[in-house]
């Protein structure tokens, strides 16, 4: 016999805000977000850690949603597309993605930008990448590191090339 | 996914006996980033996860004898950044990178890697028959899809290979796995850790039943300067090796005088290629002899159908990374 299925208190940080949250202890951070606290930016494209759709920073590293137990990230800061900025003000890689056409759908952009965001963090850190010549020392960020980093999204429509182009623009 | 209760215990004593209570199949979770996905397959389906990330065990320490011990739950990606691992064991690092995407090797940890299971389409569909999650109910991967699967060491039972990256490079290195359980600490040379299916391939490794890995620890290698880490896979990044070599050379004048090879992606357990290292110790260092020795060490190859490329893939991944490392090619 399955045992009930029963709830338990999770303390969510989020956006900077508080929640308190009652949930399956099964429930991913992902389906919290969506459908529990209503932040439905992030995406769900495969629920199986490959596509990056999903993308959230988890204490500022980027971190695919769906496979984290939202149990397991209490206690950590979540930010999702909604709390990188808005309409009013946006985070300068959202700026890029518009100012460059980075999307057609749309679907896979709050992870590209999530993605982004971390991704150009940790090349700020010195991180090399496997196409990274000499691992000791990593040095600037071309076509080729952008595509390598950001391999853990993936865009449906192709956006490809822009989306490259909005990101190489904020490293510059 | 089945109902679960989860448990953050915040000391190791307290995870272990959590873990030994054995009152409900229990788990533990590091970066859940295997885990996770199995529980939504209903292919594991504990009904107690253990946290294992709030241990402590989350720090690179040098070891005395010039070597590093690697936490648990150390990411993969803070591993790979690591200075000390880049400078000095760069088939580790190029391992590790070469994994996945930015956001798993975030997620990822030191153990859960060496404890991820085979990506066998038939052991992840519950609804298939497999030996390794199902004991007895047969292996279709034999007859069936498996050109990811593997050719050294396997048996009639089970061909899943081990699908990761950084135990090959670890394998190469001779590390060697810490772990604690309710009867006390030990170690498993990392060579001994990941099983040959043989007629069981339920089990993937060694470690105890009960048993908490707390640590990888890796001795020095001077040569392994000289190191790093190819893989050959279907897109050029964020996918699994069809099968990937580590190897580090130490080369006086044109003879090969020590050389670690351990290939990925092709059995069960990352393969230390011992034959190849016995015939090229000595040997000169050219494109023939390393062809040579990465041919006798496939001799020993059962390939399937469908698999029956890596045996040439893995003699030119071989002769290709040597000749990168001697300088003879790019
Ligand atoms: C889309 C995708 C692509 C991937 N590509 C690659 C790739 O190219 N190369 C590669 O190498 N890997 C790849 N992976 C696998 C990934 O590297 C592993 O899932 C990850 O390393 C597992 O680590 P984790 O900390 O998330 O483990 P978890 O999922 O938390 O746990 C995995 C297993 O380890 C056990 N475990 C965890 N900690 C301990 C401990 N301290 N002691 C004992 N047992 C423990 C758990 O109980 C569980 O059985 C990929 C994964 C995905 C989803
Ligand atoms: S939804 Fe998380 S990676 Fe696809
Ligand atoms: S813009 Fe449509 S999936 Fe990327």
């Amino acid at each position: 016999m399955t045992p009930p299925v029963t709830t338990q208190r999770v303390d969510l940080e989020v956006n900077g805000v508080q929640h308190a949250c009652d949930l399956d202890p099964r429930t991913t951070l992902l389906d919290a977000l969506r459908e529990h606290l209503d932040l439905t930016g992030s995406k769900k494209g495969c629920d199986h850690g490959q596509c990056g759709a999903c993308t959230v920073l988890v204490d500022g590293r980027r971190t695919n949603s769906c496979l984290l137990l939202a149990v397991a990230a209490e206690g950590s800061t979540v930010t999702t597309i909604e709390g990188l900025g808005g309409p009013d003000l946006p985070h300068p890689v959202q700026e890029a993605f518009l100012e460059h056409d980075a999307y057609q759908c749309g679907y896979c952009t709050p992870g590209q930008i999530c993605s982004a965001v971390g991704m150009l963090d940790e090349a700020a850190q010195g991180w090399p990448s496997v196409v990274t010549d000499d691992l000791t020392d990593a040095g600037e960020l071309g076509t080729d590191e952008i595509r390598e980093r950001m391999s853990g999204n993936i865009c449906r429509c192709g956006a490809y090339v822009n989306i490259v182009t909005a990101i190489a623009a904020v490293d510059a | 996914m089945k109902p679960l209760t989860y448990e953050r215990p915040a000391t190791l004593d307290e995870a272990v006996s959590l873990l030994g209570r054995g009152e409900v199949p229990t788990s533990l979770l590091a970066g859940g980033t295997n885990l996770v996905d199995l529980l939504k397959l209903d292919v594991e389906s504990p009904q107690l996860l253990v946290d294992v990330n709030h241990l402590g065990l989350d720090r690179i320490d040098d070891t005395p004898n010039g070597g590093l011990m690697i936490g648990a739950t150390v990411r993969n990606s803070d591993l790979a950044a690591d200075p000390r691992v880049r400078e000095r064991y760069p088939l580790l690092a190029r391992a590790l990178l070469s994994a996945a995407s930015g956001q798993i090797r975030n997620m990822a940890t030191t153990a859960g890697n060496l404890m991820q299971r085979t990506r066998c389409v038939y052991f992840m569909d519950a609804t298939k028959p497999c030996n390794k999650r199902e004991p007895g109910s047969g292996c279709p991967a034999v007859e069936g899809a498996s050109r990811e699967l593997g050719l050294l060491g396997t048996s009639d039972s089970c061909i899943a290979t081990h699908p990761g990256d950084m135990a090959v490079a670890l394998v190469a290195l001779d590390a060697v796995v810490h772990f604690v359980a309710a009867d006390g600490a030990g170690t498993i040379p990392i060579g001994d850790f990941h099983r040959l299916p043989g007629d069981d391939p339920s089990l993937d490794t060694t470690l105890p039943a009960g048993a908490i890995i707390t640590a990888v620890e890796v001795p020095p290698l001077a040569f392994a300067s000289t190191s790093t880490y190819r893989k050959a896979r279907d897109r050029r990044s964020y996918a699994f090796a069809l099968a990937s070599v580590a190897a580090a050379i130490d080369v006086d004048g044109d003879t090969v005088r020590d050389i670690r090879i351990a290939l990925g992606g092709v059995s069960p357990r990352p393969w230390r290629a011992h034959a190849a290292e016995e015939l090229l110790r000595g040997a000169p260092a050219t494109a023939d002899s390393f062809r040579a020795a990465a041919e006798a060490e496939l001799a020993a190859a059962t390939p399937t159908g469908e698999n029956a490329l890596k045996v040439d893939l893995v003699v030119r991944l071989v002769t290709g990374v040597l000749l990168e490392l001697t300088g003879s090619e790019r």
